[in-house]
């Protein structure tokens, strides 16, 4: 079994309902995601038109990330997920450097790495991911793609010829594909990235990779005077009951 | 790369905001002193090649005490880089071996672990009373001259690949299209020698005029052929999309052109040529300035190389 993913960029409207389906399911922190929805716009007044592309992990069959990942926080599931475990994370960054397509984010509120997982989470428990289930025109189409009878992989072969992925030179061989989607649209090097308030926000860069108040000595000090619950325990437990066990009481 | 068709021109219009530079100064420095830590082994296993110990007085606990000092400024900013930094004690507990990180951290580890013991040697047989009258370590390692030797060939062997490992980390970097794994591994090495020659050049006052000589050789060599390799990717790279607005960063009106180029005409340009002059007639004092260039030089160009494929949004 091999899970991927394809968006028909032909029917995304750009409602972003995908976008907060996962920062709520996956509880991504402010200032960071797993999934957003990029509006282009190609052309030139008054001929222009706007394009919407979600764009999210490729769950690379040669993930480079993986491959980076000196301690595999970053590692493949049997279903051909390349998940993150974050209570292995060393905070390396060194998955940031190798993914091709920036999926990969410091989290600031636990400052290790973070992905989409494909909600691997409701996968294991039979359910579609989260920006799947909430699209409105089902543009996403999610499934198995070594099996030929999936609706992904019929998606796949009605539209032949016209199936692309991001940046194929790398060599990565991503899961996640589009249809419909052009060079401008996929290749982030054919659209200009003006920074400043464009039409509906200020188009910007981070400040800083993880928590911008997590200075260096914090990074030490952290495990002896930290409130965060979460923040640097268990550093050799790769388990990381303690972490599981408070989300636990946390959720009562 | 942008169109400059009307139809075609394509610009975001909502987006959300997109990392910057990733590794920063830190990683800067720890590529810089660890090509100072591995370089004063090479150099100086070059010079006790081609000299008589004699000539070079100092240089038999100069030269772990320098690859000693290098290393843990190496290995703390390595160290303080991480977000997680006592997790580091993941990479020996639970080590992903394709990663360079990985193998990186392992043999930088255990080439310290030779570099102390020859440090400890070192400063025992040469340095009497050092660091204090009745050091227990240091009395030991007084008569273990014969384990030095020994240890000295896996010692030099081992610094290639600690040298090296870097650029692989580099060229595993996927997201980053300037860094070829060749073009690195070669930087890494001349590095490794530019830096290595510019520090034992510090501590060569009283060596014999040869043995400066030859760090002046190195150092031309070695300058030389890094800013070879640097022209050649700053002026040539046109093959590639990422590698030419990577470039951009750096070319005429770059916001890192002038950084490049003071690092350049500072690390590479003025050092090579006092280094040849140096071969002719010996100069103390100007050998000396040309070391410190080259070593403020090269910490100017790897702070480029590092940041400008960051400066490229990936998405
Ligand atoms: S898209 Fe990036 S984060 Fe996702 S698997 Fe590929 S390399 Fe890893
Ligand atoms: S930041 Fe974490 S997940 Fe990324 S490579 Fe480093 S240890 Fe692995």
């Amino acid at each position: 079994m091999k899970l991927g993913f394809l968006v028909d960029l032909n029917l995304c409207m750009g409602c972003k309902g995908c976008e907060v389906a996962c920062k709520v399911e996956n509880e991504v922190p402010l200032s960071t995601w797993r999934l957003r929805v990029k509006y282009i716009d190609i052309g030139t007044f008054p001929d222009t038109s706007r394009s919407f592309t979600p764009l999210r992990c490729n769950h690379c069959e040669s993930a480079p990330c993986e491959r980076i990942c000196p301690v595999s926080a970053l590692h493949y599931l049997e279903n051909g997920i390349v998940n993150v475990d974050s209570a292995r994370c060393i905070g390396c960054a060194g998955c940031m450097m190798a993914c091709p397509y920036g999926a990969i984010y410091m989290d600031p509120e636990t400052n290790t790495a973070d992905k989409c997982t494909y909600c691997a989470h409701r996968i294991e428990s039979g359910m579609m991911p989260a920006c799947v289930v909430v699209c409105p025109v089902q543009a996403n189409i999610f499934g198995d793609i070594e099996d030929d009878n999936s609706n992904i992989s019929q998606y796949i072969m009605e539209h032949q010829g016209a199936v692309q992925v991001r940046k194929p030179e790398k060599n990565t061989k991503p899961t996640h594909f589009y249809v419909g989607g052009g060079t401008q649209t996929l290749d982030p090097l054919a659209h200009e990235r003006l920074e400043g308030y464009g039409l509906f926000n200020n188009v910007t860069h981070l400040e800083a990779i993880g928590d911008k108040h997590h200075s260096v000595l914090d990074r030490f000090l952290a495990p002896f005077e930290s409130e965060e619950k979460y923040d640097n325990r268990s550093f050799v437990d790769f388990d990381n009951k303690d972490y599981k066990s408070e989300l636990t009481q946390g959720d009562k | 790369m942008e169109s400059t068709i009307h139809a075609t021109q394509a610009v975001v219009s909502l987006d959300v905001a997109l990392p910057g530079i990733i590794w920063g100064w830190m990683i800067t420095l720890n590529m810089w002193a660890k090509s100072i830590g591995t370089g004063v082994i090479l150099v100086g296993a070059f010079l006790l090649y081609r000299h008589k110990r004699e000539e070079m007085p100092n240089l038999r606990w100069m030269m772990p005490l320098l690859a000693f000092i290098f290393l843990n400024i190496f290995l703390l900013f390595t160290l303080t880089d991480l977000h997680q930094p006592y997790r580091m004690v993941n990479i020996f507990l639970h080590p992903h071996w394709t990663s360079a990180i990985t193998v990186g951290a392992w043999m930088a580890s255990l080439f310290l672990l030779l570099i102390t013991i020859m440090l400890i040697i070192g400063v025992g047989e040469e340095l009497p009373g050092v660091p204090f009258k009745g050091c227990k370590l240091t009395a030991w390692g007084r008569n273990k001259g014969g384990l030095y030797d020994a240890l000295f060939p896996f010692v030099v062997f081992l610094a290639i690949p600690v040298t090296l490992y870097t650029a692989i980390i580099m060229a595993e970097s996927s997201a980053r299209e300037l860094w070829q794994a060749p073009a690195e591994v070669m930087q890494m090495m001349w590095a490794a020698f530019m830096a290595g020659a510019s520090a034992l050049i510090l501590v060569s006052s009283n060596w014999s005029k040869e043995a400066r000589r030859d760090l002046a050789l190195v150092l031309a060599i070695a300058t030389f052929f890094s800013f070879m390799m640097y022209m050649g990717e700053y002026f040539f790279s046109f093959k590639s999309a990422e590698g030419e607005a990577t470039l951009a960063f750096v070319h005429s009106g770059g916001p890192y052109n002038i950084e490049f180029w003071f690092g350049m005409v500072l690390g590479f340009i003025i050092p090579f040529f006092i280094a040849v002059g140096n071969m002719k007639s010996d100069n103390k004092t100007l050998l000396r300035v040309a070391a410190i260039l080259a070593l403020v030089g090269l910490y100017m160009a790897k702070d480029v190389w590092l940041k400008i494929p960051q400066l490229l949004n990936l998405s």
